[in-house]
C-alpha cells in the first residue's frame, strides 16, 4: 500500500520534532539524545543488580559443596509424575547440581549473550564456541583427566587465541569478516576432534566425559564443575556490574565511548574473555555445538520485548534460565537424551512466542496495529469528507445552530463508494460514536464534528505550513497533507500554529477551523 | 606425550598405503574426500563472494532434521534425503529472512536462532529414532570417512562414490553452464538484474545446491567440519589469485591437496581422518597467508621494507 510507506515517512519527519525525551525510545537501543549525554555516565541502573546477583553466585559456591557427582540417567526410569516431582522438589542432590548448573549458565549466558546481540557479534560466539574445542582437549591432556580448572584455562585461551585468529585475518587479508569466521570455526573444531580422537585411542584416564563437550549433558556435571561455574559466572556478573556504563556506551557507539574516555578496544577484547567464559561454562550443560544458541536466542528473545539495554539483560538472564531448567527436565523425562538440545528447542519456543506476541516488536501486534491504523485513516477520511460537504452547502458557521448532517448520496458521491462499501464506512462511524444515521442522512456526533474539524485543521495547517515554511508551490502540498493529518498530535499542532501566527486561511483560501479545547482521540 | 604421536615412518605413513595390499583402501577414502572437497570449494567460492559464508555454516547444520525425516520416511533412500536436505536448507534460508525482514532482529542473530534451533530439532530426532536409522551422535560430529573403503569386494567401485561423484560432476556442469550468471549476481545484482538475470532465483537456487552439496560431504566430514570443507579452499585460493577461473581452480586443487595430505596425517598421528583432512586444508590456508606472491605477510613485509628503504634513500639523496 502507497500511503503506507507515505506515512512511515512522515511519522519518521515529525518525531524528530517531538521532544528529546523519547528520543532513546525512539533510536531503539541507541544512546540517548545529546542532552542526555551528560548523564549517561552516570546512571547505573542495574549494576547494583549484578553485583547482588553475582554475591548470589558466590554463595551457591558454599551450598554445593556437599553435592555430590552423579548422573541423572543412572537413575532408573519412574512414571513421568514422579519424575516431575523428584525434579521440582530437588530433593535428589544430583538433580540439585544440575538444576543449580543449568541456572548459571542461564545467568552467564544470557548476560554475555545481550551485548554479544546488540553489537552484531552473534556469530562471532558461534566461532568461539567452536574454537575453545582444542584448548579444552590440550586441557585434558594436561592431567589426563576432566579437572574443571585446566580445561578451563585451556578453553579460554583457544577461545580468545580464535577471536584473535579472526581479526588477524581480516586485517592482514582481503577476506572477509564472515569467512574468516568460518575459516576459524571449522579449523579450530578440526583442530580439537583430531586431537580428541588421538586422546580416546590411546591416552587412558577417565575419557568418559569427553563426548558431554559436544551435546551436553547437564547431569553429568559434577560438583567441582558447578563451583567453577560459579565462580565464572560471579566474575563475570562483577565485571559487567563494575563496568556496566562502559559496556553499555561502547557497545553502542564506539566513537561516543572513545570521546568519553572509555578504551572500546579494551572492552571488547574484555568482552570476548568473558565470553570465552561464560561459553565454558556452558559447554558441559548444552556442548560445544549449541553453545552459540544459548548466547543468541534468549538475548534476541528479550531484545523483542524491550528497548532498554538493562531491562534487556535482566530479561535475557531470565529467559536463559528458564530454557536451560526447562531443556534439563525434558531431557530428565527420559534416559539418554542430550540436554543441549532441548534447552536449545526450549529457548526457540520463548523466541517464537516472542515473535508473533510481543506487544511493541512482535508480528501479530504491528499486523493489528496496522489494520487498526487503515481503519482508522478510513474513518477519518469519511469525517472529513462529511466536513467539506456541510462546508460547501452553508459554510461551517451555521453548522453550530443547524445540525451538523449531510444526505447519503452526496456522502456517497464524494467519497466514491458503492451502496455496501458505504455501509460498511458508515456502520464504522456509528460503532465509534462519531455520526449517526437517520434515513436518508447523517449526522455527526458532538465528538465526530470535533474530529473532523480537527483533520480538516490538520490538514490545512499542515498545508500552509509547507508553503510558507517549506517553501513548496501551493498546489503540491496536498498529497504530503493528505498522510499527515492523521497522524500529528496535539503537541505538534500547537508548535504549528505557533509557528503560523495562528493563520486561519489555509493556502486555498478556506478557513482552517478552530477547535474548541480539543477533545483530542 | 610421547605414546600419543608416533614418531614419523615414511615407510607406514607414505609408502605402504600404496602398496598392492592396501592401496584400494587409500584410494577410495582419499577419492571419497576428494570429490567432497571440489563440490564444497566450487559452491564455497561463491558463498565468500557473496559473503554468506555463515549461511552456510547454517545449512550445513540445519539439513540435519530434514536428512533425518526423509530417513525415517524412506529408509536411506539417497535422492529422497538429497530432497529432505534441500527442503531443510531451503527453510532455513527463507527462515532467517523471514525473521530478519520482520523484526529487529539483525541477520547474524537470525542465522544464529534458525540454524541451532533446527539443528537441536535433528539431534533431538536422532536420539529418539536411534533404532531406525544408522546415522548417530558421531557420524553428525565427525563424519566416517573410512566407510568409502568399506564395501565387499566383488564390486568394483565403493558404493559411497556414487553419490559423491555424482555430486561433484554435477557441481562442475552447474558452474560452466551458469557461469556468467554465478559471477554477475556475486558481484552487482542490480548489473545482473539489467541484464535480465534473476537474482534472487540465483541466489536461491545457489542455496538449495549447497544443501545437496552439504548432504554429500555430511557422511564424510560430519556436519560442522563441512563449513570448513566450504570454506577454506576458496578463501586459501583468493590470497592466491585475483581471478575467479583460477581461484575455482586452485580450489580444487586445494580440496585434492588436502585430502591427499590430509589422509596421511590422518595414518600418521591415527587420528580422525576427516579432521586431519581439514587441519591440513588450514595448515595450507596459513602457508598462503604467510607465504602467498601477491598477498602474503611475508611479500607485504617485504615490499614496506623495501618501500621504507627507498624512501630513506630519497631523503637521505635530498638531505645531502
Amino acid at each position: 500500500m502507497k500511503a503506507d510507506s507515505g506515512v512511515g515517512k512522515e511519522v519518521a519527519f515529525v518525531k524528530r520534532w517531538q521532544s528529546g525525551r523519547e528520543r532513546e525510545r525512539e533510536r531503539g537501543l541507541g544512546v540517548a539524545g545529546p542532552s542526555q549525554r551528560s548523564t549517561v555516565l552516570r546512571q547505573r541502573p542495574s549494576s547494583g543488580l549484578l553485583i547482588a546477583l553475582a554475591i548470589a553466585a558466590l554463595w551457591t559456591v558454599a551450598g554445593v559443596g556437599e553435592v555430590q557427582a552423579a548422573r541423572i540417567s543412572h537413575v532408573t526410569d519412574t512414571s513421568v509424575g514422579e519424575q516431575v516431582v523428584r525434579f521440582f522438589s530437588m530433593r535428589d542432590p544430583l538433580v540439585r547440581t544440575a538444576v543449580i548448573g543449568c541456572i548459571l549458565m542461564g545467568i552467564s549466558s544470557g548476560l554475555l549473550g545481550g551485548f554479544i546481540v546488540v553489537r552484531r557479534l552473534a556469530l562471532v560466539g558461534d566461532t568461539i564456541s567452536h574454537a575453545v574445542l582444542p584448548g579444552i582437549m590440550m586441557g585434558y591432556l594436561w592431567h589426563l583427566e576432566k579437572d574443571p580448572v585446566a580445561l578451563f584455562i585451556g578453553a579460554v585461551i583457544a577461545g580468545v587465541l580464535g577471536a584473535v585468529f579472526v581479526s588477524m585475518i581480516r586485517q592482514t587479508t582481503r577476506i572477509k569478516q564472515d569467512a574468516a569466521l568460518g575459516i576459524v570455526l571449522g579449523g579450530f573444531y578440526a583442530l580439537g576432534i583430531l586431537i580428541k580422537s588421538i586422546i580416546q585411542r590411546g591416552a587412558g584416564g577417565d575419557q568418559s566425559g569427553l563426548d558431554d563437550f559436544l551435546f551436553g549433558n547437564a547431569a553429568a556435571l559434577s560438583s567441582g564443575d558447578v563451583i567453577l561455574m560459579a565462580v565464572v559466572t560471579g566474575l563475570a556478573l562483577l565485571l559487567v556490574g563494575l563496568f556496566y556504563k562502559q559496556f553499555f556506551v561502547s557497545s553502542f557507539d564506539e566513537t561516543f565511548a572513545e570521546s568519553l574516555g572509555v578504551p572500546s578496544q579494551v572492552f571488547h577484547y574484555l568482552l570476548m574473555v568473558l565470553l570465552a567464559f561464560s561459553i565454558v561454562v556452558a559447554l558441559q550443560a548444552v556442548g560445544a555445538v549449541l553453545v552459540s544458541a544459548m548466547l543468541i536466542i534468549p538475548p534476541a528473545t528479550a531484545y523483542l520485548l524491550t528497548d532498554r539495554l538493562h531491562k534487556l539483560l535482566l530479561l535475557s538472564v531470565v529467559i536463559g534460565i528458564v530454557a536451560s531448567v526447562g531443556g534439563a527436565f525434558f531431557s530428565f523425562l527420559s534416559t539418554g537424551l542430550p540436554t543441549g538440545p532441548f534447552m536449545i528447542v526450549s529457548a526457540a519456543a520463548c523466541f517464537v512466542v516472542a515473535f508473533l506476541f510481543s506487544p511493541s516488536h512482535g508480528v501479530l501486534p504491528r499486523i493489528f496495529r496496522r489494520r487498526e491504523q487503515t481503519r482508522r485513516i478510513q474513518r477519518e477520511n469519511t469525517l472529513k469528507a462529511m466536513y467539506h460537504l456541510i462546508e460547501e452547502e452553508g459554510g461551517v458557521d451555521v453548522v453550530a445552530q443547524s445540525g451538523r448532517r449531510v444526505s447519503v448520496e452526496s456522502l456517497m458521491t464524494k467519497r466514491g463508494r458503492d451502496a455496501t462499501e458505504f455501509d460498511t464506512e458508515i456502520a464504522a462511524l456509528v460503532r465509534h460514536d462519531l455520526a449517526r444515521r437517520e434515513n436518508g442522512s447523517i449526522e455527526l456526533t458532538e465528538t465526530g464534528w470535533t474530529r473532523a474539524q480537527e483533520i480538516v485543521r490538520n490538514h490545512r495547517l499542515w498545508e500552509l505550513y509547507l508553503t510558507n515554511a517549506a517553501d513548496i508551490a501551493s498546489d503540491h502540498v496536498h498529497d504530503d497533507a493528505e498522510i499527515i493529518e492523521h497522524v500529528i498530535g496535539a503537541e505538534l499542532v500547537a508548535e504549528l500554529e505557533k509557528q503560523l501566527k495562528n493563520a486561519r486561511i489555509d493556502p486555498h483560501g478556506s478557513n482552517i477551523p478552530v477547535v474548541e479545547e480539543g477533545i483530542a482521540q | 606425550m610421547n605414546d600419543l604421536i608416533a614418531p614419523f615412518n615414511f615407510h607406514t605413513v607414505v609408502t605402504e598405503p600404496w602398496s598392492a595390499v592396501y592401496w584400494q583402501t587409500t584410494f577410495w577414502i582419499v577419492l571419497q574426500a576428494t570429490l567432497v572437497g571440489i563440490s564444497c570449494a566450487l559452491v564455497g567460492n561463491f558463498l565468500i563472494l557473496r559473503r554468506l559464508a555463515l549461511v552456510g555454516d547454517a545449512i550445513s547444520h540445519s539439513v540435519l532434521p530434514g536428512i533425518v525425516v526423509a530417513f525415517l520416511i524412506g529408509h536411506g533412500d539417497g535422492p529422497l534425503v538429497m530432497f529432505g536436505a534441500m527442503v531443510a536448507g531451503m527453510l532455513t534460508t527463507l527462515g532467517i529472512e523471514w525473521i530478519y525482514k520482520n523484526s529487529r532482529i539483525k541477520q547474524d542473530a537470525a542465522i544464529g536462532i534458525v540454524f541451532t534451533t533446527l539443528f537441536a530439532l535433528g539431534v533431538i530426532l536422532v536420539s529418539f529414532a536411534a533404532n531406525d536409522i544408522h546415522i548417530d551422535a558421531e557420524c553428525i560430529l565427525y563424519g566416517k570417512l573410512e566407510q568409502a573403503a568399506i564395501f565387499s569386494g566383488d564390486r568394483m567401485i565403493s558404493p559411497q562414490i556414487i553419490p559423491a561423484a555424482f555430486v561433484a560432476v554435477t557441481s562442475l556442469l552447474l558452474v560452466v553452464l551458469f557461469y556468467k550468471q554465478l559471477l554477475v549476481s556475486a558481484f552487482d545484482e542490480t548489473l545482473a538484474g539489467s541484464l535480465g538475470i534473476p537474482a534472487s532465483w540465483v541466489h536461491y537456487g545457489l542455496m538449495a545446491w549447497l544443501s545437496v552439496v552439504v548432504v554429500s560431504a555430511f557422511q564424510a566430514v560430519g556436519s560442522i567440519m563441512v563449513v570448513a570443507m566450504l570454506i577454506v579452499p576458496g578463501a586459501t585460493a583468493m590470497l592466491l589469485s585475483m581471478r575467479l577461473p583460477t581461484v575455482m581452480w586452485i580450489s580444487c586443487v586445494h580440496a585434492l591437496l588436502s585430502a591427499l595430505v590430509g589422509y596421511h596425517l590422518a595414518l600418521w598421528l591415527n587420528c580422525n581422518s576427516s579432521a586431519a583432512i581439514v587441519v591440513t586444508g588450514m595448515g595450507f590456508f596459513c602457508m598462503a597467508w604467510m607465504f602467498s606472491p601477491s598477498q602474503g605477510m611475508v611479500s607485504q613485509f617485504l615490499v614496506r621494507k623495501a618501500l621504507r628503504e627507498k624512501l630513506a634513500a630519497t631523503r637521505r639523496a635530498r638531505m645531502g
